[in-house]
């Protein structure tokens, strides 16, 4: 089947391209020349852009269906632009066995919306102690291993796993965070925690965390990315480890760069994140880490978390934000409030996390896997539940209105959502 | 950051949180209205009819005998119906969620609720979720807020000392876990008090803690040179040995109040504890004893403060 997107302006991230035009689409790649089109799409007035690369989204399948199921969360995804996604090992079972990733490719391949990219576990059940069967995850469809939220705390365990990735070249998508300093923490550390009479979470548990990451990166040679940088130091460690050569990337989550300990307010559970929002400072570091190339790209994080689960006193409730339908309309935000060019705003959701996880999409360019989102750039919309296709309506943008909406989602040259 | 919880439409106290937000002229005004209460709890007859036909449930999800038993008298003094209801061995542990047990007491037609929970917060989420004409107290949160102690403390502080503006007072001890220190801080600011210290090991002693407008000692005894009013903390047990302390004894040692450190103080020098004392630990027992301390009477006064505190929310 062929696509023609007439009259768009086309941006691609990749190439700083930016200018109106079409996009021809051919059997689900983009395609060079304009043949026939079966089908034609108006993109005038809309930007037509590679659809986003989200490296964190929670689909809660299997094991936690009470939460989100993988078809609403399917349906968030390209209802936020998002036509790849990667899935954390943090499910009910974890993702450490290949029965479990096989299954949750099918399911997901059957819905027919997102690709969905699962992250195996980095060692069995998460639990820190053995590594799981790597090979066996990764031709199961394993992009990468994590340990997800749960970073593991036996060194020698953590420095085994990364030589034995390392040898064969399996990237390690780590957390940075000294689970034994954050222990029972809830909030960063500082000025609004001791006024709230929240247990504290210090800047050094993840600095910490990430000197030894990345003194093990040094010593093993494994690629590790770093996920949810939260402090202003960390950003700096980041940079100088680049600078030295260190096959090193890392990513912020998308509401790190807007949101401070300050928006807890009195007791705001949505803003109940792991890891926890920090300073203002940190906060500007992190924004401005992502403008230039520090922090290579951002994710949404995406946590559905249901509604009696947030209704609890701060330290209870569970952690995590609806972010999928949020990453694109919050990336804008982002851009915009650094004045930078669209392209470079949108890079850091489409080709700088198709480098990291490896695809070929993320691009508009001939060959590439015909995976776009059409997008009003000024379309103001108030995130209320019933705007949220996920099941998760844990935001603390809940209320706030928000500019960029998504008018159509294609994956593999095939519309997978539209709003009239 | 949305508008002040515990106030109502008129500026006016809806629900007791926190002493922190509270204008200066609200704090003025439970003090003098628990002055009034002085005298009823001195009377023979200890009843004034203000909350005749009021409904106030004790709602306890942290054990607790003191503070519940004062806030028992002072309903009962204002002659409200008091339900004590000790959650922590009941309906919690059967699973119900904190705001099912609220709206089911709800149902039950409160007027006031008194909250002690474990969790920072915990009274913010149900006076968000509490009918219109209900009110919350908070009887102590985590380690946030216990308002009605800060405010019984600031009233014994008025009635020995007089005025707040030329102040010097210390609060020793665990600092980190203390909602009776933030809720006496955020007071003491508030009431204008030129210099209040915290005084304690890095260990007990929050981060930041100086943005609230506090001095950090960590040596007992420069701290408390000068002081006209020296707060003692509880120390916890389970704080007294671990990573934070390694001993009872050493704490003693570096931060228990003796006569001895006391003489630094100033000569008129109040000493305060909001109870149970570890004697001991934080006090020695000569100065829990002697002519300085007024924790007795900063009980009584417990009384009175948590009797205008609930007339004032319950009348508006």
């Amino acid at each position: 089947m062929s696509l023609l997107i007439k009259g768009g302006r086309v941006i691609d991230p990749a190439s700083g391209r930016d200018e109106i035009g079409d996009v021809f689409v051919d059997k689900g790649r983009i395609a060079e020349k304009k043949g026939k089109a079966e089908e034609t799409i108006d993109a005038r007035g809309l930007v037509v852009a590679p659809g986003l690369i989200d490296l964190a989204a929670r689909l809660r399948e299997p094991g936690q269906e009470y939460k989100a199921t993988l078809a609403s969360e399917m349906d968030a995804a390209v209802a936020g632009g998002v036509t790849s996604l990667a899935c954390p090992p943090d499910t009910h079972p974890p993702l450490d066995e290949p029965g479990l990733v096989d299954m949750l490719r099918r399911r997901a391949k059957a819905l027919a919306r997102a690709r969905v990219y699962p992250v195996g576990a980095l060692t069995v059940k998460l639990a820190g102690e053995r590594l799981t069967e790597m090979s066996v995850l990764s031709e199961a469809g394993c992009v990468a291993f994590s340990q997800a939220n749960v970073p593991i705390t036996d060194t020698q365990v953590l420095w085994r796993a990364l030589q034995y990735a390392a040898t064969f070249g399996y990237p390690v998508w780590l957390r940075a965070e000294d689970k034994w300093l954050s222990r029972e923490g809830v909030a960063h550390d500082g000025d609004m925690a001791t006024r709230l009479g929240l247990a504290g979470i210090p800047a050094f548990t993840e600095t910490i965390a990430l000197a030894t990451i990345l003194q093990l990166v040094r010593a093993t040679g494994a690629r590790v990315h770093v996920c949810r940088l939260s402090s202003a130091a960390a950003v700096g460690m980041m940079r100088e480890a680049k600078q030295q050569g260190l096959p090193v990337t890392c990513d912020v989550g998308i509401h790190y760069v807007h949101l401070s300990e300050m928006d807890l307010g009195y007791y705001d559970a949505h803003c109940r994140l792991d890891p926890p929002l920090r300073s203002q400072r940190d906060r500007d570091a992190l924004a401005s880490g992502l403008a230039d190339g520090s922090i290579d790209c951002a994710v949404s994080d995406h946590a559905p978390v249901d509604e009696d689960q947030k209704q609890l006193p701060f330290a209870e409730a569970e952690t995590g934000a609806t972010g999928l339908e949020l990453l694109l309309p919050l990336a804008l935000k982002w851009g915009s409030a650094r004045k930078l060019p669209l392209a470079r705003t949108l890079a850091r959701v489409t080709s700088d996390a198709a480098r990291i996880l490896g695809v070929q999409s993320g691009r508009i360019a001939p060959g590439a896997p015909a995976d776009l989102v059409l997008f009003d750039p000024d379309e103001a919309w108030r995130v209320m539940p019933a705007a949220l296709r996920s099941q998760g309506k844990n935001s603390p943008f809940l209320g706030y209105e928000l500019a960029g909406r998504v008018r159509a989602t294609i994956v593999a040259g095939n519309v997978v959502y539209e709003r009239k | 950051m949305a508008a002040n919880p515990q106030l109502n439409a008129h500026g006016e106290l809806q629900h007791l949180l926190s002493i922190e937000g509270l204008p200066r002229g609200i704090l003025e005004q439970i003090l003098n209205t628990a002055e009034s209460f002085v005298g009823v709890t001195e009377r023979e007859v200890k009843k004034v009819p203000l909350m005749r036909g009021k409904s106030v449930f004790n709602l306890f999800f942290e054990p607790s005998t003191r503070t519940r038993t004062t806030f028992e008298i002072a309903a009962k003094r204002l002659s409200a119906d008091v339900i004590n209801l000790n959650i922590a061995v009941s309906s919690q542990t059967k699973g119900e969620s904190l705001l099912d047990t609220v709206a089911n007491l709800s149902a039950m037609q409160a007027d006031v609720f008194v909250v002690r929970h474990a969790s920072s917060g915990a009274p913010y989420l149900i006076a968000r979720h509490v009918k219109p004409h209900e009110h919350v107290i908070n009887a102590g949160d985590g380690r946030h807020a216990h308002p009605t102690q800060g405010l019984l403390d600031l009233y014994t502080i008025r009635h020995y000392k007089k005025d707040f503006g030329a102040l010097t007072v210390a609060i020793v001890g665990d600092v980190l876990h203390s909602r009776v220190a933030r809720s006496l801080i955020h007071g003491l600011t508030t009431l204008g008090a030129p210099e209040v210290r915290v005084i304690g090991p890095q260990t007990l002693i929050p981060a930041g803690v100086a943005a609230l407008g506090v001095h950090v000692f960590h040596d007992m005894r420069a701290g408390l040179k000068g002081c006209d009013v020296v707060m003692m903390l509880r120390l916890q047990n389970e704080r007294m040995a671990g990573p934070l302390l390694p001993s009872a004894q050493e704490f003693f040692m570096n931060y228990g109040l003796t006569a001895e450190k006391l003489a630094l103080a100033k000569a008129d020098a109040i000493v305060m504890h909001p109870g149970p004392m570890n004697r001991g630990v934080e006090i020695d027992s000569p100065v829990a004893d002697g002519p300085h301390s007024v924790i007795l009477p900063q009980v009584t006064f417990g009384i009175a403060v948590r009797m205008a505190v609930m007339s004032i929310v319950a009348g508006n």
